[in-house]
């Protein structure tokens, strides 16, 4: 059984219809990247699968590990494994971006029915992704990607996908906007997560579905992979 | 033809004439203070309660919110006392000096007046009325006179209330709680007034929190007179957490000197109508004052926030932030006037308030009012009213967070933009507490 499987998928956004009938399978540890061009559906297809509430599935289902998504609240679906680093990371005034990665991470657990995770456990693996990713700690302290540069926000993306661990890793445009070095940290920060060494509350390993219309961003993870 | 014209009173109006008539031998002070009172209630009857067609008063109709007037509440017994201490645990944490006053009364063996600091001295109002202090009757209603009708009833019926006095250069080390508890075992009508006289170069924090013990229609009138000295510095904060049936009308009139810094704070989550007002004047350059509050109100509940900031000298800062979060059928009412006088140049105002409305039925109501004289100044208000993001709201949510405790985080951070402005972080801390028990407790 494949991680994930899109079969015939009809979405449709205020009446327009988007997507007509994709298939889609990504397999466990496997690695893909959809490319297109704009306005072909790239993005929709990221929001339907994180369950965005605009977007109307229309026909056909998502199934993740075998279960259907689609009638889960988005926030079930993360639980389940499911993470969308945004294309353009919001920002949250007056939540610090430790209280939101450790809401985030113990609601997961929650939901998992996994016990919290402690303080002093929780600032050991912080401590340890954000140096790997060059994210300085004054930065966790302040608002969620408040005055964070275009860069910034999207290594703190990925520095919010190696704390909660995902299975499925979505990443919408993650590239757009990075520099050659920036594309190199954020893909070495994802590429880790798929190595075999890398701590996982699951013991599958982790898949990537990369959304891009960048082919520089696709030889990072091919040269990593093989 | 000419037709005297001769209004109708209310039913309430009517019992605030019995209730003076019959009380005002009893109330506290000597013939210069009851003269006041007369005066103040002349003032008060020629004009009536406030109702929606005096501007001031548009959103919150006295008229109609005061069916009746409530009778003078007594003098507590032990068993009022006793719920008062109750009710008296929050803000422990702030090991803050407690002054408690039970239905309007001063209860020296509940308040902490142990080793007061050298220059600080904390007094019962009622008993300087009594005395005949003439120093005390030359400031009442004289820091910032104003012809509102709400403070004319206070002055009428003054009961009890704190008299603090901080010498020159006395910086205090710990902030001083005024505790005001409904306790008695029947709905009452309470009127307390306060004078503090904080010196020049002083610094003391001041809170003052008005509690019920249980859901009861109190009618609460509660005056503070405040004087900043010159290059004082004077934190405020006044919680209004009364029962969920109290009518709570309070009036700050402060005074700031030249060179101080005064940062007020409104923090409301309690009784079903609410007034506060604020009177401030700027009465010295160089002022830097912050003006901030938040309300989170549900049910039926009414806040109204009017606040007139006074430039009337040069160089003046001045920052207003309110915000509300208003659920089910709440109403936030917000008229903020900003007055730069014709000499007040170079002042730097700036006005905001936020609403957030979290059910359809809520309704915010922001009335924002520049009255500028000067001509090089910096004045400027905005005001917002909407709902949570929906976008933030999915960005939280997919990163595993449900729903509810998404909302409430945002609404937390929210508010917290406004309680950063109190310098205090242990109260700070604990009021983000009170908001979050506020949160829990939403359905």
């Amino acid at each position: 059984m494949h991680l994930l499987e899109v079969k015939n998928l009809h979405v449709e956004v205020d009446g327009k219809k988007i997507l007509n009938g994709l298939e889609l399978s990504i397999g466990r540890g496997s690695v893909h990247a959809i490319m297109g061009p704009n306005g072909s559906g790239k993005s929709t297809l990221a929001h339907v699968l994180a369950g965005k509430a605009d977007y109307v599935v229309t026909e056909g289902e998502v199934l993740l590990d075998g279960e259907d998504i689609l009638a889960l609240a988005p926030d079930e679906r993360a639980a389940k494994g499911l993470f969308l680093a945004f294309q353009y990371p919001l920002e949250i005034p007056g939540v610090a971006t430790m209280t939101f990665l450790r809401t985030a991470l113990n609601a997961q657990r929650k939901t998992r029915g996994e016990p919290e995770l402690l303080v002093p456990e929780f600032m050991k693996r912080v401590n340890e992704v954000s140096g790997k990713l060059g994210i300085d700690k004054d930065m966790l302290r302040r608002g969620v990607n408040v005055g964070f540069s275009g860069g910034e926000k999207k290594r703190n993306e990925i520095l919010q996908m190696a704390l909660l661990e995902p299975r499925l890793c979505v990443l919408d445009e993650t590239d757009s906007g990075l520099d050659i070095d920036a594309l190199k940290v954020v893909s070495e920060g994802v590429n880790r997560l798929r190595s075999p060494t890398a701590p996982s509350w699951s013991s599958r390993t982790t898949s990537a579905c990369s959304i891009t219309s960048c082919r520089t961003w696709c030889t990072f993870f091919r040269r990593a992979a093989s | 033809m000419n037709v005297e014209v001769r209004p109708i009173k209310t039913a309430a109006e009517t019992a605030l004439a019995t209730n003076f008539a019959m009380a005002k031998r009893a109330l506290p002070g000597a013939p210069a203070v009851a003269a006041l009172r007369e005066d103040a209630f002349r003032r008060f009857e020629s004009e009536g309660l406030p109702h929606r067609r005096v501007e001031e008063w548009k959103y919150t109709d006295l008229r109609a919110l005061m069916r009746d007037a409530k009778p003078l509440a007594g003098v507590p017994d032990a068993a009022a006392k006793a719920r008062a201490k109750q009710a008296m645990d929050m803000l422990a944490a702030i090991e803050a000096r407690a002054i408690v006053f039970v239905d309007g009364a001063f209860v020296p063996e509940l308040s902490d007046l142990a080793d007061l600091e050298a220059g600080l001295t904390i007094g019962s109002m009622a008993q300087r009325l009594a005395s005949d202090d003439q120093q005390l009757v030359a400031h009442l209603g004289k820091l910032v006179p104003t012809d509102d009708v709400a403070v004319a009833l206070n002055t009428a019926f003054m009961g009890d209330g704190a008299v603090i006095h901080v010498a020159e250069g006395v910086a205090l080390a710990r902030p001083i709680h005024l505790i005001f508890v409904n306790a008695g075992k029947e709905p009452a009508s309470i009127f307390v007034r306060s004078l503090v006289v904080i010196e020049k170069g002083a610094r003391a924090m001041l809170v003052e929190s008005h509690v019920g013990a249980n859901v009861r229609e109190d009618q609460v009138n509660a005056a503070l007179e405040l004087k900043v000295g010159d290059s004082a510095h004077v934190d405020h904060v006044k919680i209004t957490g009364q029962g969920a049936g109290a009518l709570h009308v309070s009036s700050l009139m402060a005074t700031i000197g030249a060179h101080a810094r005064f940062n007020a704070f409104l923090f409301t989550t309690g009784a079903a109508v609410v007034r506060n007002q604020l009177f401030v004047r700027f009465a010295g350059e160089g002022i830097i004052a912050g003006i901030r509050g938040a309300s989170l109100l549900k049910g039926r509940q009414h806040t109204d926030t009017t606040l007139i900031a006074d430039h009337a000298v040069p160089d003046c800062t001045s920052r207003e932030v309110f915000k509300s979060v208003l659920d089910d059928e709440s109403r936030a009412v917000f008229q903020g006037k900003i007055i730069v006088r014709r000499h007040a140049q170079k002042t730097d105002a700036r006005m905001a308030t936020h609403a957030l409305l979290l059910s359809d039925a809520a309704e915010a109501d922001n009335k924002p009012e520049l009255e500028i004289f000067a001509d090089d100044v910096q004045c400027g208000h905005g005001a917002t009213s909407g709902d949570l993001d929906e976008d933030l709201l999915f960005y939280l949510k997919a990163r595993g967070i449900p729903a509810k405790e998404a909302e409430a985080l945002l609404i937390q951070a929210f508010v917290g933009e406004a309680v950063e402005g109190i310098e205090h972080a242990g109260l700070r801390d604990a009021l983000m507490d009170q908001v979050v028990d506020w949160l829990a407790a939403r359905t």
